[in-house]
């Protein structure tokens, strides 16, 4: 057994056993630090298959951005567990139905997949002499190659954006602003009065 | 199978070696921190423990390690504990790739710069799992703050990462710095005055947006929101003591050394000598890295002893109003620049 496969059992395991921490622990917190441990093992397994990029983007951008956001919700909930766990028994023959569905659709999915015939002509792996980096391919194939698909991509997630902000803002009167350019604007003759008191007797 | 034993002892005993070499160097910075605090406010700082106060880290860690950890009773056992430990796990993870000299780095990852955004980006879980677990109001706040702060300021040292990217053509640190050993001097004839060649000045703008995200990034004063005693006491620290408390203070002190460190790499040329003229060039080049690290170090304990506490929304301001824009704004410069002149790498 070589080291590589080694880590291969050891982030698997770890990613599976973690995963299944995420829907069974009690606490919701514990819940998403172990989804976040399952992406790290992800992460680990994308390095051991040689797709450093892939990995690291998935520490950056989900670890290290999406699940704080996910953790900030959650500790931010006040969750009674007790009412939580009170509508248990009507909730599962409804909940069972659904996974038990979902199951039969992956099986059924997954038992009749296979890779179409013209599958090999379309994809272009790295080969193993070449000098060209993961990260070099990835750009090549998503800036040159599929400009346009990225540029709509980006184009759909400026607009949901724009979308997010125009729900929630909200102008709400009464607020007192701080404008930065009058503060720094301000003097010595604008913002100091001098005024000279008599002893014993205040302003 | 021998070649393997060989492989893996040979790089625990070069972490080894960087990790105490690393306790060591913090130490001392710890205690120079101090010593430039107080000769600004014209006191004296440590000097009791060792000739000046030399070895008063050494009798903290001591006094830490000797006394009582107390977990508070409604605190998340296991959480409260952990967190320490990642915070310090984390910051130590960082130096595997850092390049102190030519190959001197433990891991020369192609995507080293990459790991660095990554593993300071998780540095925001040991303040947030130990403000949560702590089970108080104090640190339940202090966490909320930082971990907004730390993400906030993410996303302009992202920019910055990009810009210098964009001038390199490599994600790897050893190619960064090399990068930087033609530039501005070579181009004007005056090869001997190679600080021109660094990024510093090319990307002026992009250095200070960096350096004043990176005391942001690590909750270094003024933008120290996340444990303003004013406010909050000690913030995701209140209810920490001994050994937990020390490896907080520890893991925020190396993440500190290792902003100052990639800030080296970045825009000071790492291990490069400043001025490529006989007598210096001798020098190896671990004591250059070093030194410019302990320079950078030096303005960040300058910054803490002379600017006042940020107000929250105004660091929000900064970061979101005013680093943001011009950060992308300069993404866009260089690369503009670069395509239009055919100097891409």
């Amino acid at each position: 057994m070589t080291v590589a496969s080694l880590f291969f059992y050891l982030f698997s395991v770890v990613a599976c056993a973690s995963a299944v921490m995420v829907i069974s622990s009690r606490n919701p917190v514990h819940s998403v630090l172990f989804l976040i441990l399952t992406f790290f093992n992800a992460a680990g397994l994308f390095i051991l298959a040689g797709a450093e990029f892939l990995a690291l983007i998935l520490v950056v951008v989900y670890v290290g951005a999406v699940a704080v956001l996910f953790l900030f919700v959650v500790m931010m909930l006040d969750v009674d567990f007790t009412e939580l766990r009170r509508g248990m028994l009507s909730y599962l023959p409804i909940g069972g139905a659904i996974g038990v569905i979902l199951l039969v659709e992956l099986i059924l999915v997954l038992g009749s997949w296979h890779f179409s015939s013209g599958a090999g002509a379309v994809s272009e792996p790295i080969l193993a002499g070449s000098k060209i980096t993961n990260t070099e391919a990835l750009g090549l194939i998503l800036y040159t190659k599929n400009f346009f698909y990225f540029q709509v991509a980006g184009l759909v997630l400026l607009v949901a954006m724009i979308g997010a902000i125009v729900l929630t803002l909200r102008h709400k009167p009464g607020v007192k602003r701080q404008n930065i350019a009058d503060q720094v604007a301000r003097n010595p003759a604008t913002a100091i009065e001098v005024r000279q008191v008599k002893p014993g007797q205040g302003i | 199978m021998n070649e393997i034993i060989f492989t893996v002892g040979l790089i625990a005993l070069q972490s080894v070696a960087l990790l105490v070499a690393l306790l060591i160097v913090t130490a001392f910075l710890l205690y120079a921190d101090r010593k430039i605090w107080a000769a600004v406010q014209m006191r004296r700082g440590p000097n009791v423990v060792g000739p000046w106060g030399l070895f008063q880290s050494f009798a903290d860690l001591l006094k830490f390690v000797f006394k009582e950890v107390i977990i508070p009773d409604g605190a998340n056992k296991g959480v409260f504990i952990i967190a320490p430990l990642v915070t310090a796990l984390l910051s130590l993870a960082a130096w595997a790739v850092i390049p102190l000299d030519e190959g001197w780095a433990i891991a020369d990852l192609n995507v080293g710069i990459l790991y660095l955004l990554a593993i300071s980006s998780l540095g925001v879980y040991g303040v947030i799992m130990g403000g949560w677990a702590s089970n108080s109001k104090y640190p339940f706040l202090s966490a909320l703050r930082a971990a907004a702060q730390m993400v906030s300021y993410e996303v302009s040292i992202g920019f910055v990462i990009i810009t210098v990217l964009l001038c390199v053509g490599s994600l790897n640190l050893t190619d960064i710095v090399k990068s930087q050993e033609t530039g501005l001097a070579t181009a004007i004839g005056l090869p001997w005055l190679a600080f021109l060649n660094w990024y510093w000045l090319p990307l002026l703008p992009m250095f200070v947006i960096f350096f004043v995200s990176a005391l942001a990034e690590t909750n270094r004063p003024p933008f120290d929101l996340g444990e303003a005693e004013s406010e909050l006491v000690a913030g995701f620290m209140v209810e920490y003591s001994s050994t937990p408390y020390l490896l907080f203070m520890l893991g925020e002190y190396i993440a500190i050394i290792m902003m100052c460190a990639m800030t080296t790499i970045l825009f000071l040329g790492g291990w490069l000598p400043p001025i490529d003229i006989w007598p210096l060039n001798l020098v190896p080049g671990v004591i250059w890295f070093l030194a410019k690290l302990c320079l950078v170090f030096f303005m960040f304990a300058m910054v803490k002893a002379i600017v006042p506490r940020y107000r929250y929304d105004q660091l929000m301001r900064l970061g979101w109003k005013v680093f943001l824009p011009i950060s992308l704004f300069w993404v866009a410069l260089t690369a503009g620049v670069l395509v239009t002149f055919g100097w891409l790498p």
